[in-house]
């Protein structure tokens, strides 16, 4: 009872005593610094949490917008990935011949650095939300084909003679073993992808990001801040980066609890009978 | 209690004839002149070492393996085609863990295209035929190893087979578990008459379920000895006290030391 006890308020109250730690010692660092190199200079090297504080304060109204838009790049990559991942995973597991001769050609696609493809999308297809999309989508879809693949080439041998053995066409073989089989490895590849998706978004904008039509999106204002030297705004939007990707992964990961739920191992209920 | 619309099978016919069978798997014999038969209603058991084919002999049955020489006949016809009229019981129950033991129950009646009401009203019988009414809304991991056996049997049943082919079903359960399974195994038998072939390690199980022991010896898989089993039925739990049940579980023995 005490253990379960301590247990339960170990939970929020260690990682809270660890946080307060780490923003005294930030502190201590900034007033080392600032003693030695004057207090202008830190403001720019290590901004104090309040400073950090304020300008996202005052910078509200662009991050949010800046958001919105790495938001809306990363759910359109992201959903481009995952669906054509999908499409090429049943092209890839359709037959032994198939796979044998794209695969190869997928994963020289993959290791493909995609910041090195990065300006040819900007040179073929221009600045802005499409070049960012195709990009997100570059680095999310290779792990969902990998994962879903290899789910549909993995059914149970004996799951597969039980159809047989039923006269099962493979319409209906595909329909009710082979797909709901690869699920948790195609839901394994979503959430990889959706890790990426957010990244793969302000990767994007990096190289592709524009300001036109009001404000451009995470990645464009890291670039803009750093060189006006708004660092205290580079932090807050870092900050703000970090949000977005707990949300998108947060609600890739709701979707892979809410289809498995029922039955696999990975996220069921621990008890039976 | 109904049934599907099957056609009615002649009882005198042999349900399964098997001649010269042979089965190679690239230069490796595992099945070497097996010659087999049997009629509506026989209960064979097929005992041997570990690789002398048994699996093998069953899923030539079944139509799941192409043999290299000699002739399966089910009902007249090849294997293949005569898969409505078979149906699997595997070595673990092979249930898919996604769907509920009245999705698993009624898959073999999805897959025929038979609509959902029927579908379903067929899986609850066969699900009480079972006892396992009260589980029908459970997924598979929340039941029991002889639950899930129960499950996979019932499954079987849906389609009415002719011919019931059994994969070492019970050799995972606990000796009770698989005894009363036995005894449950044999009163729908005595209601359904399928023809029956059982794969199994335990002599004893072979002798309560059979009427006919086929023992198999190694390397490759032939037949070494066939034992008619003349015990009386119905049989209950009881037969396993009695000395004529005891000889012949010794006589299996037996014969299977020899092949060893």
């Amino acid at each position: 009872m005490m253990k379960t006890l301590a247990q339960r308020f170990a939970f929020p109250l260690f990682p809270l005593l660890a946080g307060a730690v780490i923003i005294v010692a930030w502190y201590t660092i900034g007033h080392i610094y600032g003693r030695a190199e004057g207090y202008d200079v830190q403001r720019i090297v290590i901004p104090f949490p309040h400073q950090i504080w304020q300008a996202l304060l005052s910078e509200q109204a662009i991050l949010f917008q800046a958001v919105r838009q790495t938001a809306l790049a990363a759910l359109l990559g992201f959903s481009a990935a995952v669906l054509v991942g999908y499409i090429l995973s049943m092209i890839l597991a359709s037959a032994v011949w198939v796979k044998q001769s794209l695969y190869p050609w997928v994963l020289i696609l993959q290791m493909t650095p995609v910041v090195v493809l990065a300006p040819i999308f900007v040179l073929w297809i221009g600045q802005g939300l499409p070049s960012i999309t195709a990009i997100t989508f570059m680095i999310g879809f290779f792990p969902v084909v990998a994962n879903t693949t290899m789910g549909l080439v993995s059914t149970d041998r004996n799951l597969l003679d039980l159809f047989r053995m039923s006269n099962a066409s493979k319409a209906q073989e595909i329909m009710y073993l082979r797909v709901p089989f690869a699920m948790p490895y195609f839901l394994t590849g979503v959430k990889i992808a959706g890790t990426l998706a957010p990244i793969g978004a302000i990767t994007g904008d990096l190289f592709a990001g524009t300001s036109r039509g009001g404000v451009g999106g995470i990645g464009f204002m890291v670039i803009l801040y750093n060189s006006q030297l708004k660092i205290p705004e580079l932090f807050a939007t870092a900050l703000v980066a970090c949000l977005l990707g707990f949300m998108f992964v947060g609600c890739v990961n709701l979707v892979h609890w809410y289809l498995l739920k029922n039955w696999h191992e990975s996220v069921r209920r621990e008890t039976g009978i | 209690m109904t049934t599907l619309d099957l056609p009615e099978v002649h009882r005198s016919a042999p349900a399964v004839r098997i001649e010269n069978v042979v089965k190679k798997f690239g230069n490796v014999t595992v099945l070497d002149g097996i010659n087999m038969s049997a009629q509506q209603g026989d209960f064979v058991s097929l005992v041997g070492p570990s690789g002398c084919g048994k699996s093998t002999l069953l899923k030539v049955i079944a139509g799941l393996f192409e043999i290299s020489a000699g002739s399966v006949v089910i009902n007249g016809m090849e294997p293949r085609n005569a898969r409505e009229e078979m149906a699997f019981i595997f070595q673990d129950a092979n249930l898919l863990p996604w769907k509920r033991v009245l999705g698993n129950t009624e898959l073999p009646l999805l897959l025929q295209g038979v609509a959902k009401d029927r579908r379903q009203k067929r899986a609850r019988e066969m699900l009480e035929l079972v006892d396992l009414t009260a589980a029908m809304d459970r997924y598979p991991w929340q039941l029991s190893g002889g639950m899930r056996m129960r499950v996979s049997i019932a499954r079987a049943l849906t389609l009415a087979p002719r011919i019931l082919l059994l994969d070492e079903p019970f050799g995972a359960l606990d000796e009770m578990t698989r005894d009363r399974l036995n005894e449950d195994l044999l009163k729908i038998h005595a209601r359904d008459r399928w023809a029956a072939f059982f794969v199994t390690h335990s002599a004893a199980e072979a002798v309560f379920l059979s009427n006919r022991v086929v023992v198999l010896s190694a390397n490759p898989g032939r037949i070494s000895q066939i034992i008619e089993i003349d015990l009386p039925h119905p049989r209950t739990a009881l037969l396993r006290e009695t000395e004529p049940y005891l000889r012949l579980v010794a006589k299996v023995s037996r014969a299977l030391r020899t092949v060893h």
